[in-house]
């Protein structure tokens, strides 16, 4: 029942995350999306994904986002009329999604391949192979040690790109045009 | 916003806090819920909220710009230098038994080690990321005061 309430609320937030049109309120709104997300992740019992969701979505992208709304406008640039070009590529999109959905195994039937070779042995053997109860560091730690590692890299290159973009003071820049308003928080 | 009463005691409170959580979910991550990618972040944020309260002049004394780019080159290196005492000591790229005599010790090591790793780099990119942005528009402002000095003087 609560996943349900949860999961009505979420599609409430992002119906109103489309209309809204003042970046620091949709900044928040991806908030507490994230936060709903972790709340639901938390009632299915998966609770290293809800406390990653909690600070990674919830905390840390909203905090960086607000980062760069103090250097851009507050508001969004409003284009009137329609994209036809672009509602034709999200019908086509969403139905060979759809299409494809047809073909998935029957949610929860015990032959799916999720419930297979890799998964089955690490449910079974993990505390016996490394005497750590947490399966999900296990897993990602030892078993798919590699995996992680890759991810490490990818933290750091991302620490590395926004280092040579943002790095180095600024010699010289263009004239701005005066904004609307320049989003009155610092920091 | 140091000068708001109500935000310096919340967050003074607070900050001590949010490390002391970022550091159970770092080490206690092999028993709970955690890791190093959760903790880093937690980490970065209880910086963050200092930064936002105090300023970042006040936030890169305590650790300054170079120590996080030198901490987040160490913590991907301590991983895969861990992975490489594996083959060192007899076994596979990350293979972490050889590296103590008990084998449940030799993983709780190893995963340990590859974590607190992964943390230190999580940790420091996040507050690189946001020193870069959240120093810009102070940039921007010196880069233009001194394109006008320029102009005043043909």
């Amino acid at each position: 029942m609560i996943d349900v309430g949860l999961l009505l609320l979420m599609v409430a937030v992002a119906v109103v995350f489309l209309r809204v049109r003042d970046l620091f309120a949709a900044a928040m709104l991806f908030a507490i999306y994230s936060l709903l997300s972790a709340a639901l992740f938390a009632v299915l019992d998966a609770g290293d994904v809800a406390l990653t969701e909690a600070a990674v979505g919830a905390g840390i992208s909203t905090l960086l986002i607000l980062a760069v709304l103090t250097l851009t406008r507050r508001h969004e640039h409003v284009v009137q009329g329609h994209n036809l070009v672009a509602l034709l590529v999200v019908l086509v999109t969403g139905a060979a999604l759809i299409y494809a959905t047809l073909d998935l195994p029957e949610f929860g039937l015990a032959s799916n391949p999720i419930h297979g070779y890799p998964g089955s042995y690490y449910t079974a053997q993990s505390y016996a192979d490394m005497g750590v109860p947490n399966m999900v560091a296990a897993v990602l730690a030892s078993y798919r040690s590699i995996d992680t590692m890759g991810e490490a890299f990818v933290i750091f290159a991302a620490g590395l790109g926004v280092y040579t973009l943002l790095g180095r003071r600024p010699q010289r820049i263009k004239r701005r045009e005066p904004s609307d308003d320049s989003g009155g928080q610092n920091g | 916003m140091v000068e708001n009463g109500i935000l310096r005691i919340v967050a003074r409170f607070l900050i001590p806090l949010i490390m002391l959580f970022g550091l159970y979910i770092q080490f206690h991550g092999e028993y709970s819920p955690g890791g190093g990618f959760q903790a880093g972040v937690v980490v970065a944020a209880g910086w963050i909220l200092f930064v936002l309260i105090y300023g970042l002049e006040a936030g890169l004394k305590v650790i300054p710009e170079r120590a996080m780019l030198v901490l987040a080159a160490f913590g991907v290196l301590l991983y895969a230098v861990t992975g490489l005492f594996g083959v060192l000591l007899g076994g596979r790229y990350l293979d972490f038994y050889p590296l103590l005599p008990g084998e449940h010790a030799a993983q709780q090591f190893g995963i340990i080690t590859v974590e607190f790793g992964v943390g230190v780099t999580v940790a420091t990119v996040v507050m690189l990321i946001f020193t870069y942005f959240a120093r810009r528009k102070d940039e921007w402002a010196e880069a233009e005061q001194a394109e006008r000095h320029e102009d005043q003087q043909p």
